[in-house]
């Protein structure tokens, strides 16, 4: 037997997570709160799954929807069969099935498109996502067609009296499987094939040339990837308790890769932050506007033009300025710059929603934003945001500067002291 | 054999519009290795710029400008956007592009609505220009096609007979070489990736009121152009030409035939009815597949050519 310390850091961490998950329907109260974090469980699950193969695979997928979705279809005939008592299959129980479902097509799928890395992957993963979306409606016997297929996830057997009728047993349901495969997939990182995973994104050719065939190791990858990403598909079947088409679309495979790339991909916990944001961004944001999809497309580009890391990498660098207490100096700056950006994106924000009222006709021009009320047919309103938009731009420029300056000198005293300290 | 000439001549319109598209992909792929995402979604601007010019000032008028201003909101974007991420690599390249692609579906649905608008064919391009063996052929299949093949002996002249096409051909294998002979080769990138998607506003110019504009037609076209590079082999033009040729005559064939399944295995003796198994699958008609064979092609090529029609190297 091996020794090995005792990683105290990390049951901590572990076991924070748990308690999170346990306390927060009892902190968030209220059926709003309930919903949101049942799909962000759910998102959770299936960013991560996304994840293994941007972030520790390099291989960047549009189409990873394709594994929830179909694992959904069948996770819903499981659980229609099983309500009229084809088979004794617990609710509980149905996320295996999904992620069975999941890997199976993951075996099927996977082997055509792991023939390729790179660029070309990602093509294919966009032509093989057409492909089974077209195919869901065309055999509408099975996949529902446009409606899609409902359930009702109280029918099935329900040992020890939990039916999931009441949303907050489905909120733990999803929790524990949320749990469960966070750790499962945290595990396959440290595992040999999670290293050579990051070996042949790293640099396929000296992966071969040790020994290893990438073609192989993408496909366990992608399998694996696909199981997971099914589960997720049959936790949001129970959920929801109706899959359509849209659950293979290519607006759902584009989601999680804005919720993993916002989240930061080069991180493990990057996508839990961003299926966090995202879920939050879509509950939260598409209540007030119309618009909601061009603010988050908006956030993605700015996130791979400034933040190709994402939140995570974002919130990481501040930890050695922390450590050696200079945190304090960038608070101003900091201050300053998220002020800009607020007047900024006021700018933008007018501009974006006058634009959007002038186009629906349905609409009057009329309109109250940020309570002030004005016609968006006046020039003056135009003009405003127009100012508004390039004086916060203006502004953030001159605070990103006084930002960076302060950033650089913190960085070569940093330096300086890993210098000495070696 | 009507059925067959009319249809072979939509279909070739239809080709040669989808390689106006993969041209301008397929150079910028082989130029500066990035696969732009938004290809698409910049035929769909060019199809709707097309709409507000010729609804303000004429189709002619919009023939000449929209593609002017596509191309340049690119070398905009390329200078402005792309250029930034170039340095953390191609994928992340790819996800500028794919963020890209969801902002112009945006904008388009902010500004011109998610209905389709009415952009049509004009008048003078209306009606018939010839007919075949008793059924007629429309003029502006007849215009596409001449568009088509004039832009693409511009191109051919344009890269094999001019010095800046000498410059671009030379900086695709040697960008170093060419830069160190005092070209500036971000600059031939910047002028490469407008040109590119000038194509592309141009293919959205002729193909929007020969087809619809509307927010969908980006997403519509733009997994099949994937398809048409995968498959004529990445980053070869040749390949592109044929596989767009191809893939052109495929659907148009196929959405004028309802053969099935059912019919062939009629033929050798068996009857499908609903109790068969698999009936949903041998009773879909080749015209409801047509949809999905691009996609089929593309994974038999996958399995059985991976490097493509005309590619050169397997990876």
């Amino acid at each position: 037997m091996r020794y090995e310390p005792l990683n105290v850091g990390r049951w901590v961490l572990w076991g924070a997570t748990a308690l999170v998950f346990i306390v927060a329907p009892f902190v968030f109260r209220g059926g709003f709160a309930l919903t949101l974090m049942t799909q962000m469980g759910i998102m959770i699950i299936f960013a991560l799954s996304y994840n293994m193969l941007l972030g520790q695979g390099g291989m960047l997928s549009f189409g990873h929807a394709v594994y929830s979705g179909l694992g959904a279809y069948i996770a819903v005939h499981a659980l229609n069969l099983a309500g009229k008592g084809a088979f004794p299959l617990p609710v509980a129980l149905l996320p295996l099935v999904g992620g069975l479902a999941g890997l199976f097509f993951g075996v099927i799928f996977g082997y055509v498109t792991t023939k390729k890395a790179g660029v070309t992957f990602a093509m294919i993963t966009l032509g093989l996502l057409e492909l089974v979306f077209a195919c869901v409606l065309m055999f509408p016997g099975f996949f529902g067609g446009e409606g899609g297929i409902t359930t009702n996830r109280t029918a099935a057997p329900a040992p020890f009296g939990v039916n999931f009728g009441a949303p907050l047993q489905v909120y733990f349901l999803v929790a524990v499987w949320c749990f469960a495969s966070m750790a499962a997939m945290f595990a396959l990182t440290q595992t040999p094939l999670g290293r050579m995973a990051n070996a042949v994104r790293d640099n396929p050719e000296r992966a071969e040339f040790v020994g290893y065939n990438t073609q192989y190791v993408r496909f366990i990858q992608l399998m694996l990837s696909a199981f997971f990403a099914g589960v997720s598909g049959a936790l949001s079947c129970v959920n929801f308790e109706i899959v359509s088409a849209e659950n293979v679309s290519a607006v759902r495979s584009g989601g999680v890769l804005l919720a993993a790339f916002i989240g930061g991909f080069p991180f493990f916990f990057g996508p839990i932050i961003g299926a966090i944001v995202f879920v939050f961004f879509a509950a939260a944001l598409s209540g007030f506007t119309k618009a909601w999809l061009l603010y988050l497309g908006l956030f993605f580009v700015g996130m791979v033009l400034y933040a190709p890391g994402g939140i995570a990498s974002l919130v990481l660098m501040q930890f050695p300025v922390l450590r050696i207490g200079r945190f304090r100096e960038l608070a101003w700056p900091y201050t300053g710059a998220g002020a800009a950006a607020l007047v900024a994106i006021a700018g933008l924000v007018g501009i974006v929603e006058m634009v959007y009222r002038l186009s629906d006709t349905s609409l009057s021009s009329q309109m109250t934003l940020f309570g002030i009320d004005f016609d968006a047919k006046n020039t003056l309103p135009w003009i405003g945001f127009a100012v508004t938009l390039a004086a916060g731009i203006g502004l953030l420029r001159m605070a990103w500067r006084a930002v960076s300056a302060r950033w650089n000198a913190i960085q070569h005293d940093l330096l300086a002291r890993q210098k000495a300290a070696a | 054999m009507e059925f067959f000439l009319v249809q072979l001549l939509n279909g070739i319109s239809y080709g040669l519009l989808l390689f106006m598209l993969t041209s301008g992909l397929t150079l910028v792929f082989s130029l500066m290795g990035v696969l732009n995402f938004a290809h698409a979604s910049f035929y769909m601007i060019g199809a709707y710029f097309a709409y507000q010019i010729s609804a303000k000032i004429g189709f002619w008028a919009g023939l000449a400008f929209a593609p002017l201003a596509v191309g340049a909101i690119g070398m905009l974007i390329e200078r402005w956007g792309l250029r930034q991420v170039h340095k953390h690599g191609h994928v992340a390249e790819l996800l500028f592009t794919f963020g890209l692609a969801y902002l112009i579906e945006e904008v388009v649905h902010l500004v011109w609505g998610r209905n389709a608008v009415p952009y049509r064919v004009p008048a003078e391009l209306d009606g018939p220009l010839f007919s075949i063996v008793g059924s007629q052929y429309p003029t502006y299949r007849g215009f596409m096609m001449l568009v088509a093949v004039a832009m693409l002996v511009s191109i051919w002249l344009v890269l094999t007979r001019t010095r800046v096409g000498l410059i671009i051909t030379a900086a695709l294998t040697h960008s170093q070489t060419v830069e160190a002979l005092g070209h500036n080769v971000p600059r031939v990138f910047m002028m490469v990736f407008g040109g590119g998607l000038a194509l592309a506003g141009l293919a959205g110019v002729i193909g929007g009121n020969a087809f619809i504009t509307d927010p969908g037609m980006a997403a519509a076209v733009g997994p099949i152009i994937f398809v048409i590079v995968v498959v004529g082999g990445m980053g070869s033009l040749a390949g592109a030409f044929y596989a767009s040729l191809l893939i052109g005559c495929l659907v148009t064939f196929a959405i004028g035939l309802d053969w099935s399944f059912a019919d062939l295995w009629a033929r050798i003796g068996i009857t499908v009815t609903s109790a068969t198994p698999l009936a949903a699958l041998w009773q879909i008609k080749l015209s409801q597949a047509a949809p999905v064979l691009p996609y089929l092609l593309m994974v038999l090529m996958l399995i059985f050519r991976p490097k493509g029609l005309m590619g050169t190297r397997e990876g």
